[in-house]
């Protein structure tokens, strides 16, 4: 996969020297197609959506609109369940303030953005992938929250048999997956994985800040109440009464992120045609590289699984992860350093905070290279 | 590598004044839970004045360097000038000035010697 030629801040020089992005998993960085696409929103057609009947507004209405097709396909959904929003985190909460649900299960690899929300608004109890479902899960379960690949371990759950099982446990129990991690990487499904909920973010998948996406089973979106009230959602409003417009526009009150979701849709034509199934080819081969090459330094254990996503959170004796991180920075490899928005994961490890290197479609073997040779200067500095 | 010179890793691998005071009159602990730095101080104060101080705990170099280098200048200092000491004298035992998301590394200890000799 060569492709870095697309992506303007590879270019980029800092102290003369190039940079070495390495948190993908943070933020993917964009391509010249999607930065040009929403350049054409702000030059070519500005207006707002779904109320002129002038041709600027028709043209954004219609790009606008072309996105949300654009990403159901994308995941083998139809566009009236595909609801945007500003981020994953504001799914979830959509979700956790819509269903208001008693009793939820989530696992304690969630991101925060799959935990918070469920146990401040809910009774949480939390699963441990290495126990069996019906250990935690009951009857009473009302939502089962699982991410789809942890930020932190890179380990890919199998959605399609989890849903299984807890359906098998609690057929009116909804799950809800985060595919932050997941759709930017790998081909998804949700047709497949037979999940409730699925939210993501356009900013992971080569996308702009600013525009998450929730996918809902039509019959569910129906039933929910919404979550904002306000314009663009409405049909009709009266002095006593409001009629709200159908799924998925009774979700997006107030002027959405226009040129955010229009630049979401040419990610997705970008990565559509890489086609997820060499993104994935790629991040594989990346993985099996970097764990042959993390030998080379002594002291330096990652946690989680050998066949994973593109991420790894790791350690190294008597190196605190900051100083990994701000270390590497000298030579402009850029790396994360904490717990990764996973703090009970880390507790549950044992670990305060790790460094993570992560990796996407313009990472290259050379990059991991200089990775590992700035891993084995910071070892000799510290040993 | 202006931050990581010998000096600074010196102390990181060599902390002063690292361990327990058996005749410590004060405690105090501060943590950063996002990191994990965490430093616990024991201090023996006599006449307003710190008459030994120990710490202990873990994080990254730069808080552990700056732990072992304050103990060593407050040592025999008067509480109420402890009281005075800011970032800008953390940065000067250091030697550097700290970017935003390495400056609450740097000032745990401080902190926890303040907290422990206030109102004293």
């Amino acid at each position: 996969m060569n492709v870095r030629a697309d992506f303007p801040q590879l270019t980029r020089f800092i102290n003369g020297k190039p940079i070495v992005y390495l948190d993908s998993t943070a933020t993917s960085l964009k391509p010249r197609s999607v930065i040009d696409k929403i350049n054409e929103y702000y030059t070519q057609y500005t207006a707002n959506v779904f109320r002129g009947i002038y041709t600027t507004s028709e043209e954004a209405t219609s790009e606008y609109e072309k996105a949300r097709e654009k990403v159901a396909t994308f995941i083998h959904a139809t566009p009236h369940e595909i609801v945007f929003t500003r981020s994953t985190t504001e799914s979830l909460n959509l979700l956790a303030y819509s269903l208001h649900p008693k009793e939820v299960v989530a696992s304690i690899l969630e991101h925060h953005s799959n935990f918070v929300p469920w146990q401040q608004l809910s009774y949480l109890t939390v699963w441990d992938p290495e126990k069996p479902i019906d250990s935690v899960m009951t009857n009473k379960t009302d939502i089962f929250a699982i991410t789809a690949v942890s930020n932190v371990t890179g380990i890919i759950m199998p959605i399609k048999d989890i849903v299984r099982t807890v359906k098998g446990i609690n057929p009116k129990c909804l799950i809800v997956v985060d595919a932050a991690q997941a759709v930017p990487h790998m081909p998804v499904d949700v047709a497949d994985w037979g999940a409730d909920f699925v939210a993501f973010s356009s900013h992971k998948m080569l996308g702009p800040t600013g525009v998450g996406v929730l996918w809902g089973r039509r019959q569910l979106l129906e039933e929910m109440k919404p979550f904002n009230y306000g314009g663009e959602m409405i049909s009709e409003v009266h002095v006593d009464r409001t009629v709200f417009k159908e799924p998925p526009h009774k979700f997006e009150a107030g002027t959405p992120h226009i040129a955010g979701v229009i630049g979401l849709g040419a990610a997705v034509d970008y990565l559509t045609k890489l086609g997820m199934d060499n993104v994935r080819k790629h991040e594989e081969e990346l993985v099996s590289y970097a764990i042959k090459k993390f030998k080379e330094v002594r002291g330096l254990r990652f946690v989680g699984p050998d066949i994973r996503s593109g991420v790894f959170a790791f350690t190294m004796e008597k190196v605190h992860p900051h100083d990994i991180a701000q270390i590497l920075n000298e030579d402009n490899i850029f790396v994360r350093a904490g717990n990764h928005c996973a703090m009970p994961l880390h507790e549950h490890l044992g670990i305060v905070a790790t460094a993570r290197a992560s990796f996407y479609v313009y990472t290259t073997k050379e990059d991991i290279d200089a990775l590992i040779l700035g891993l084995q200067k910071i070892q000799k500095l510290f040993s | 590598m202006d931050l990581y010179r010998e000096e600074i890793l010196d102390h990181y691998k060599h902390p002063r004044n690292f361990g327990h005071l058996s005749g410590a009159n004060i405690t105090s602990e501060e943590m950063n839970p996002s990191c994990g730095d965490r430093v616990m101080i024991e201090i023996a104060v006599s006449d307003q004045e710190i008459a030994d101080i120990r710490f202990s705990g873990q994080g990254c170099a730069i808080n552990q360097a700056s732990a072992s280098m304050l103990t060593e200048k407050v040592k025999g200092m008067k509480i109420s000038d402890i009281m005075k000491l800011t970032l800008y004298d953390v940065e000067k035992l250091l030697g550097t000035t700290l970017t935003p998301s390495r400056v609450k590394c740097a000032l745990l200890p401080l902190e926890a010697i303040q907290k422990a000799v206030y109102g004293q």
